[in-house]
């Protein structure tokens, strides 16, 4: 009888264990993946006797980079800060005017069948083209390095807008084009009440491949064409060959891409609006 | 000639569609003519092509072969004054209530009313419906018949020359579709609107309407019979279940859709 009791647990007992249960769950297997990232680099710094830096020492010189991230000490020594800064303010600039472009392309293109067969193939043919290939076009037509990196943003990230824009053009519901056609609404109420609501989510996916596309060509385009930036950073560290900042460089890159990413996609869920079936 | 009497004209009207199975005939030999505030029912089974019918008349697709009069013009494409009442309301999610209703009175009659007298319009259409109170609610947050009710008061308040309803209370519960039933009768009768509706409720074809309409099968699907109801008005449901009347249009329609027409309906 005594053993029966002491077996049986309670409701709030239960409770607590299954709290316990889903707290791990959430907690213990990313720290896990993090573990095994730094247990392998670990083995890799030690198989190559040290010219891969430990964790322990890449961590030490990362908390000495970021306890000062905003120096000035000349043009090519800067701290990691600005370097972020200035990559992000090129790839603002470059996504801004793929936007610009891209957005409204991306709907005339949609909407008109004509359009859309006559630019499909230029798009076909241009959009598999590496970024960096647009680079020295860029360098000549511009004739500076800054531009000619903005250049190569603008061309990476305005395929994915066209197309993403395009495409939700095309799946506006035939239901909603309908109205339109029986209530006889003008070319630019049916853009700006029915399109326009109805592409957003669409609109707002291409955004977000854009700028994470625009991120990974940015660190690729400054390193050929130097300056301050993330890019010119990791290519100077090279050729100093610091391979702790290189490091360090490589997880501020990577967490400045999931910030990007992770605020897109809280965008994104605000704008979309779910049509709930009756 | 009495102009009112064909106020649409649906003259020796096919409709062959084009799939990637070859040419498909859904319609052929269709000729009707309805009157001026008459309220007309298309019935048959699925797939015989009564919405087909009613797009058709809305313009919203082009007849293979013959033509489309309304008020003696040929039909060439939709208009406002032939509005429609969609099977699934085709509300935009993103708009409330209000402006559902608004964007087609917007478009009527904003070139010649003021925004006041615009924002009155919308806010009688609602009302007639008995939506006043779930104006500024969006289409996600109200229930299926109350969405219902809104695609209605956005083609009524157009004051269209023809409604057009395909299946309105197709997705309604019984209890939900009568109630709106009333509610149609009740405003069909205030504003003497000319009706198509395309139905496969009999109850509901001979409660509401003046003339039934009732379609062969498909593939080339027509008119096997027109059934005029000549029951009085106003109707009311109750009193209409017992009466005799109503019992033999209700079974000539039952014995056209299951007797007649009712094997192909077995083959597929």
């Amino acid at each position: 009888m005594v053993s029966a009791v002491f077996h049986s647990p309670t409701a709030a007992h239960l409770q607590r264990a299954r709290q316990w249960h889903a707290f791990w769950m959430a907690v213990l297997p990313p720290l896990m993946g993090l573990g095994l990232l730094i247990g392998v680099w670990a083995l890799v710094s030690i198989t190559t006797k040290g010219s891969i830096p430990s964790p322990y020492e890449t961590g030490v010189q990362a908390i000495e980079i970021f306890r000062d991230p905003f120096y000035r000490k000349g043009p090519n020594d800067q701290g990691v800060g600005w370097n972020v800064l200035m990559s992000l303010e090129r790839v603002a600039v470059g996504f801004g005017l793929a936007a610009l472009v891209g957005i409204p392309a991306g709907f005339v293109i949609g909407r008109f069948t004509f359009l859309s067969r006559m630019f499909n193939p230029l798009i076909s043919l241009l959009r598999p083209v590496s970024p960096l290939a647009w680079l020295p076009i860029g360098l000549l037509v511009f004739k500076g390095a800054n531009p000619a990196a903005i250049w190569t943003i603008f061309i990476c990230s305005i395929w994915p807008m066209i197309i993403n824009t395009a495409v939700g053009v095309q799946r506006v519901p035939q239901d909603y084009l309908n109205v339109a056609r029986v209530l006889n609404l003008s070319e630019w109420k049916i853009a700006t009440t029915i399109l326009f609501p109805a592409v957003l989510p669409y609109m707002l996916t291409g955004v977000r491949l854009a700028v994470g596309t625009a991120w990974l060509v940015i660190v690729a385009a400054e390193m050929l064409t130097g300056g301050v930036g993330i890019g010119f950073w990791v290519w100077d560290e090279w050729n100093n060959l610091n391979v702790k900042n290189i490091i360090i460089a490589i997880f501020v890159i990577g967490g400045v891409g999931l910030i990007l990413e992770y605020a897109l996609i809280r965008v994104a869920t605000a704008f979309t609006f779910e049509d709930v079936p009756s | 000639m009495n102009h009112d009497s064909k106020y649409i004209q649906i003259q020796n009207v096919e409709q062959t569609f084009k799939t990637t199975k070859g040419l498909f005939p859904a319609l052929k030999d269709i000729h009707l003519n309805i009157a001026k505030g008459e309220f007309v029912a298309l019935i048959g089974h699925s797939g015989c092509g009564k919405s087909t019918l009613l797009n058709l008349i809305a313009g919203l697709t082009m007849p293979t072969h013959g033509v489309l009069l309304c008020a003696n013009r040929e039909i060439a494409g939709p208009g406002p004054e032939r509005a429609v009442v969609f099977q699934n309301h085709s509300l935009l999610p993103w708009l409330t209530c209000f402006d559902n209703v608004h964007l087609g009175i917007e478009r009527v009659f904003g070139k010649t009313e003021t925004k006041a007298q615009l924002k009155a319009r919308t806010d009688a259409a609602l009302n007639m419906v008995g939506l006043a109170h779930a104006a500024q609610k969006r289409p996600g947050e109200i229930s299926g018949g109350m969405k219902q009710r809104v695609g209605i008061a956005r083609a009524l308040a157009m004051e269209p020359k023809v409604l057009l309803m395909d299946e309105p209370f197709g997705a309604l519960d019984a209890l939900t579709r009568a109630k709106l039933q009333d509610e149609l009768l009740e405003i069909v009768a205030r504003t003497q609107s000319t009706v198509v509706m395309v139905t496969h409720d009999v109850d509901e074809a001979v409660l509401l309407s003046d003339k039934i309409v009732m379609m062969t099968n498909g593939p080339a699907a027509t008119i096997g019979e027109v059934l005029s109801v000549d029951l009085p008005r106003p109707r009311q449901r109750v009193a209409l279940a017992e009466s005799a009347d109503y019992q033999r249009y209700r079974k000539a329609v039952i014995n056209f859709l299951y007797t007649r027409q009712g094997h192909v309906e077995k083959a597929a």
